[in-house]
C-alpha cells in the first residue's frame, strides 16, 4: 500500500476502534440494574484506544519514510561499481538520481547508450522500494491489530482511561507549545552554522569593520577584480540611515496621533479613526515597495531636480519615507495602549491644579507613559531594520558608504535577498555571507526586543 | 478679574492670578498648537493612505479591461493546414497565424489599396497579441462548422496598442510607447471604423504568468497563495490554539514555561526574512524538500504566524471569566472537559479574530517566500501542494520589476486583488468580533 493510503487506513481504524470500544465499554458499564462498573465514561475508553491505534502507527510511518530515503540511497550506492563509489559525494548523488529516474521513467530516458549497471541498479531500486513498502504495510497492520486487541482487553474497572487520555492531551499541548522553542533553536542553528562556515573563509573582524562590500566571488581562478570583499559596514550604515528616516516620520506622527486619539478624541471619532489608521499596518510591504519605487522615488527625484539637487533614483529618502508611513500605526497603537494605562487620577490632579490639557499631557501623562513609549519606539525600530520588501524594491543594490539620504544605499535585508535569490551553491562564501548577515539581523532585532522588554519591566510605574 | 488685577498693581506685588493671566494667552496658543499637531498627524496618516489607494487604483483599474479589435476571419482549411475533413485533433496544431495574417491584410486592403512593404507587414502583424491564436483555436474547436467560412471575431491586441487605445480614451495625445507612426495611424483608423472595443479582461483571472503583458494573469499565483494559506491554516490554527491552551490553563509556573513565553514573544518580533532563512536552511537544505512548492511556503508561513496566533489566543482565553471554569469544576468536569467544553467555545470569537488577522499577514508576506525560491516564472496553474508555484505578493514583486508600462498596470491590478482579499479577511475578523464577541459577559 502507498503511504497516503496507509495513513488514511490508520485513521479509519482509529475511528473504528473508538466506536467499537466505546460501545463495548458502555455495555459493560451499564449492565441492567447495576451501578456503573467502569472507572471512566465509556467514550474515554474509546478515545484511549483510538489514540493507541493512531499515534504509534503514524509515528512508524513517519520514521520509516524519513529513514527509507537514506536506506535506499545507501543501498543503491552499494550496488554501483567500485569506480563510481569512489567519486565525490555530490557526483554519487547525481548518479543515484539518474538511477531512480531511469527506474521510474524507463520509456522516456532509456537509450542504447545507458550503461548496464545503471539499469541493473534501477531494477534493484524498484525491488527494494516494493519490499520496503510491503514491510511497512505489514508492520503498520500488525501494530494496529496489537493496539486494538490490547485496548479491547483493557476495558476494565481498574484501567483509569480518563486519566490516561487527559495525560496524553496535556503532553500534546506541551508539544505544540514547545514548537516555539524548536523554531528559535532552528533559527539559531541554521543561521549560526552557516555563519560559522562563512567566518572560516572571511575573518569576523573584516566582516564587522570592513568598509568595502562586493560579494561577487571569482568564477574563474584567474579572473581579475572579483575576489569578493565582505566588509559589512556600508550595509549597517545604509540600514541605519533608512531606518532613521523611517523613525523620523513614524515616531512624531505615530505618537501625536496616539495622543490625540487617547486624550482629545471623542469615543465616536476614535472608533472611526483608529481602524482607518490601522489599515496602513495591514497593507503588505510589497505594496509599499511598489508605491515607493514607482511613485515616491520618481517624485522625490523630480522635486530634487527642481531644487537643483542631484537625487538618485533609488534614494534612501524614498524608501525611508514610505517605511515610516508603514510603521506609523505600529508606533501609534503601541503608544495608545500605554497612554490608556495611565490612570485618570493623575490627569485630574494636574487639571485641578490649573494646567491646560496639553500641559497635563506633556508634563504628566507622557512622563508616566515614557517607558512604554520608549519600548514601543524600540520595537518599531527593530521592525524598520528587519523590513525587507520596501528596501528590496526601492533602495539600491550597490553598497555606498554614505549618510546622504539623497544617494542610494543598500541594506542588510536587500543583500540577503540578492545573495540568496536565484541559483546558488551552498558552500561559496557569497551564499554563506547572507547567513552571516542574517545572524547580525537576528541578533540586533533580538537585542532591541530584549531592551524594549527590559525598559518596560524596569521603569514601569505601578499605579494601584 | 479686572478688579483683581487693578488691586494687585496698586500693591506692586504680583499676585498668582496676575502671573496666570500674563501667560494665559500664550498657554492657550500652545494648547491650540498641540491639538493642531495631533490632528495634523492623523491627517498625515489619512493623506498617505488616500494617496496610496488613489495611486494604485488609478494605475491599475485599466488592467481589468482589455482592448480587442474586430476582424473578419476566414477559416480557410488550406491556410490553416487542416486538410482531412472532420479531424478535430488537427485544430490543435493548425496554423492560425496564417488566417490572422490574411484577415489583417484583407482588412487593410479594403481601406487603402496601397501594397504593404515587408516591414509594414511585420508592423501590422505585431499589433495583434501573440495569444490571439488560442482564442481562434477555441472558436474553431467549439464550433467546427465555421471551417471554410468567414466569421467576425474579436481579437485581443498587443499591449502597446492596448496602452495607446486606453490613453486615447482618457483624452490627450495618447501614450505611443513603441508604436511607430504607421502603426498609430492603423489603430486610429480601426477606432474610427468602430472596430475597437474594451471588454472585461478575463485573461487576467484565468491565466498564469506570461512574458506578454496582455496574456499575463494572476491565476497561478492566486492558486499558489491559496494552497499556502491552506497549509498555514491547517497547521498554525490547531497548533496555535493548543499552545495557547497549554500556556494559559496547564503550564506550571516554572522556568520552562517562562522560557517558552519569552521565546514566543521574541519570535513575534523576528523579521520575516529570518524565517525565510530558516526555511531555506532547514526545510530545503536539511530535509531536502523541493524549492518553490506551496508546501514549504506554507510551513514557513506557519512558523511565522504561530507566535501571533498564540499571543492573541492567549488573550482570548484569559478573557474567559474564571467563574465559568469554577462552575464546571464544581459540577465534576475534568480539566480537559473544562477546556474543551467551556473555555474554548467562549474564547473562540477572540481566537478566530486573532487567527484571521494572522492569516491575512501571511497572505501578504513576500520576503520569506523569496528565500525559499518561490520567485520562479510560473505559467502553469499548480495542481497540488508539491507543484512549483508562485504567490500573489511574489507575482506583484516580479511584475513590478518589468519595464513595460502594461506590467505596471497589471501589477497595480494584482495589488488591488490582494488588497481586496486582505480587506475582506480583516472585515470578517471585525464582523466576528462584533457578532460573536462578549457573549459571556
Amino acid at each position: 500500500m502507498k503511504t497516503p493510503t496507509l495513513i488514511i487506513l490508520t485513521l479509519l481504524c482509529a475511528a473504528g476502534a473508538y466506536i467499537l470500544v466505546r460501545n463495548r465499554a458502555s455495555d459493560i458499564a451499564y449492565r441492567a440494574g447495576k451501578k456503573p462498573a467502569l472507572h471512566s465514561l465509556p467514550y474515554y475508553y474509546g478515545m484511549l484506544s483510538a489514540l493507541w491505534c493512531a499515534l504509534p502507527c503514524l509515528l512508524i510511518v513517519f520514521v520509516w519514510t524519513v529513514l527509507d530515503d537514506y536506506a535506499v540511497h545507501a543501498a543503491i550506492v552499494n550496488l554501483l561499481p567500485e569506480s563510481v563509489q569512489a567519486l565525490p559525494a555530490s557526483e554519487i548523488d547525481l548518479v543515484v538520481n539518474t538511477v531512480i529516474n531511469l527506474a521510474l521513467y524507463p520509456n522516456a530516458l532509456l537509450s542504447s547508450s545507458t550503461p548496464d549497471y545503471l539499469i541493473q541498479a534501477g531494477q534493484d531500486y524498484l525491488r527494494w522500494q516494493q519490499l520496503s513498502q510491503l514491510s511497512l504495510t505489514v508492520v503498520v497492520l500488525v501494530s494496529l491489530f496489537l493496539a486494538f486487541s490490547l485496548c479491547w482487553a483493557r476495558i476494565k474497572p481498574k484501567v483509569k482511561a480518563r486519566q490516561q487520555v487527559e495525560r496524553i492531551f496535556q503532553w500534546a499541548l506541551l508539544l505544540c507549545a514547545s514548537i516555539a522553542i524548536l523554531t528559535t533553536i532552528g533559527i539559531v542553528l541554521s543561521v549560526l552554522f552557516e555563519s560559522l562556515r562563512f567566518f572560516q573563509s572571511v575573518s569576523f573582524f573584516e566582516f564587522i569593520f570592513g568598509t568595502h562590500w562586493s560579494p561577487q566571488t571569482a568564477l574563474r581562478i584567474d579572473q581579475v577584480g572579483a575576489s569578493g570583499a565582505f566588509g559589512a559596514v556600508p550595509l549597517f550604515v545604509g540600514t541605519l540611515l533608512i531606518s532613521f528616516i523611517a523613525m523620523l516620520i513614524a515616531v512624531p506622527v505615530g505618537l501625536m496621533s496616539a495622543i490625540y486619539l487617547s486624550e482629545y478624541a471623542t469615543p465616536q471619532l476614535r472608533a472611526i479613526v483608529k481602524p482607518m489608521l490601522e489599515i496602513l499596518a495591514g497593507i503588505p510591504s510589497v505594496v509599499y515597495g511598489f508605491f515607493a519605487a514607482l511613485t515616491v522615488a520618481p517624485f522625490i527625484r523630480q522635486s530634487g531636480g527642481f531644487l537643483g539637487l542631484e537625487v538618485s533614483s533609488e534614494s534612501a529618502l524614498a524608501a525611508g519615507l514610505v517605511m515610516g508611513v508603514m510603521i506609523i500605526p505600529f508606533v501609534s497603537s503601541l503608544s495608545d495602549d500605554v497612554l490608556k494605562a495611565v490612570p485618570q487620577s493623575l490627569r485630574d490632579g494636574s487639571l485641578g491644579l490649573g494646567a491646560t490639557q496639553s500641559e497635563t499631557i506633556k508634563r504628566v501623562v507622557i512622563p508616566a507613559a515614557l517607558p512604554g513609549i520608549v519600548s514601543g519606539v524600540l520595537l518599531a525600530a527593530s521592525r524598520a531594520i528587519g523590513e525587507t520588501m520596501i528596501v528590496v524594491m526601492a533602495a539600491g543594490l550597490a553598497a555606498h558608504l554614505t549618510v546622504n539620504p539623497l544617494e542610494s544605499v543598500t541594506t542588510i535585508t536587500v543583500q540577503i535577498v540578492t545573495l540568496l535569490v536565484g541559483d546558488q551553491e551552498f558552500d561559496s562564501p557569497k551564499t554563506l555571507s547572507a547567513f552571516a548577515l542574517g545572524l547580525m539581523l537576528f541578533t540586533v532585532t533580538l537585542a532591541l526586543n530584549y531592551v524594549a522588554l527590559y525598559v518596560v519591566r524596569q521603569y514601569r510605574e505601578e499605579y494601584e | 478679574m479686572r478688579k483683581a488685577s487693578h488691586k494687585s498693581s496698586t500693591a506692586k506685588v504680583p499676585s498668582t492670578i496676575d502671573l496666570v493671566n500674563r501667560n494665559l494667552a500664550k498657554r492657550k496658543r500652545a494648547e491650540w498648537r498641540f491639538r493642531v499637531y495631533g490632528i495634523g498627524a492623523i491627517l498625515f496618516g489619512f493623506i498617505c493612505l488616500l494617496i496610496l489607494f488613489t495611486d494604485i487604483i488609478s494605475k491599475g483599474h485599466g488592467a481589468f479591461f482589455k482592448t480587442q479589435i474586430h476582424l473578419q476571419i476566414h477559416f480557410n482549411p488550406q491556410r490553416l493546414q487542416v486538410l482531412q475533413p472532420g479531424a478535430i485533433e488537427q485544430f490543435n496544431n493548425a496554423n492560425y497565424d496564417n488566417v490572422i495574417q490574411d484577415a489583417l491584410f484583407a482588412d487593410n486592403a479594403r481601406i487603402s489599396p496601397a501594397l504593404l512593404s515587408a516591414v509594414d507587414k511585420r508592423q501590422l502583424l505585431s499589433l495583434i497579441s501573440t495569444g490571439a491564436v488560442y482564442s481562434l483555436r477555441e472558436t474553431l474547436t467549439d464550433s467546427p462548422g465555421v471551417l471554410n467560412q468567414s466569421v467576425g471575431v474579436w481579437l485581443t491586441v498587443d499591449d502597446d496598442v492596448d496602452n495607446y487605445v486606453k490613453s486615447l480614451a482618457h483624452g490627450g495625445e495618447g501614450y505611443t510607447g513603441r508604436l511607430s507612426q504607421q502603426q498609430q495611424s492603423w489603430v486610429n483608423r480601426w477606432i474610427e471604423n468602430g472596430q475597437v472595443r474594451q471588454t472585461f479582461n478575463t485573461t487576467f483571472f484565468t491565466s498564469g504568468d506570461s512574458r506578454e503583458p496582455e496574456q499575463a494573469g494572476i491565476r497561478s499565483a492566486l492558486m499558489g497563495s491559496l494552497y499556502m494559506l491552506l497549509v498555514t491554516i491547517g497547521l498554525s490554527f490547531p497548533i496555535g490554539i493548543a499552545a495557547a491552551v497549554y500556556l494559559e490553563e496547564y503550564a506550571p509556573i516554572n522556568r520552562v514555561t517562562d522560557f517558552i513565553e519569552v521565546n514566543i514573544n521574541n519570535l513575534a518580533a523576528v523579521p520575516s526574512i529570518i524565517f525565510g532563512l530558516l526555511g531555506l536552511a532547514i526545510f530545503i537544505g536539511f530535509f531536502d524538500m523541493p524549492r518553490s512548492v506551496p508546501l514549504v511556503g506554507g510551513l514557513v508561513l506557519t512558523l511565522m504566524t504561530l507566535p501571533t496566533i498564540i499571543i492573541s489566543s492567549r488573550a482570548a482565553i484569559k478573557a474567559v471569566p474564571s467563574s465559568i471554569r469554577d462552575a464546571a469544576y464544581g459540577l465534576g468536569a475534568s480539566k480537559m472537559q473544562v477546556v474543551l467544553h467551556h473555555v474554548l467555545p467562549l474564547a473562540m470569537p477572540g481566537v478566530l479574530t486573532g487567527a484571521i488577522i494572522g492569516f491575512a499577514q501571511a497572505l501578504g508576506e513576500t520576503a520569506p517566500l523569496l528565500m525559499i525560491g518561490m520567485v520562479a516564472f510560473i505559467v502553469d496553474v499548480p495542481a497540488d501542494l508539491m507543484d512549483p508555484s508562485s504567490a500573489l505578493p511574489v507575482q506583484i514583486f516580479l511584475w513590478s520589476d518589468s519595464p513595460e508600462r502594461a506590467f505596471v498596470e497589471r501589477t497595480s491590478a494584482a495589488i488591488m486583488v490582494l488588497l481586496a482579499f486582505l480587506i475582506s479577511m480583516n472585515g470578517l475578523a471585525v464582523w466576528l468580533r462584533h457578532r460573536l464577541g462578549r457573549s459571556h459577559q
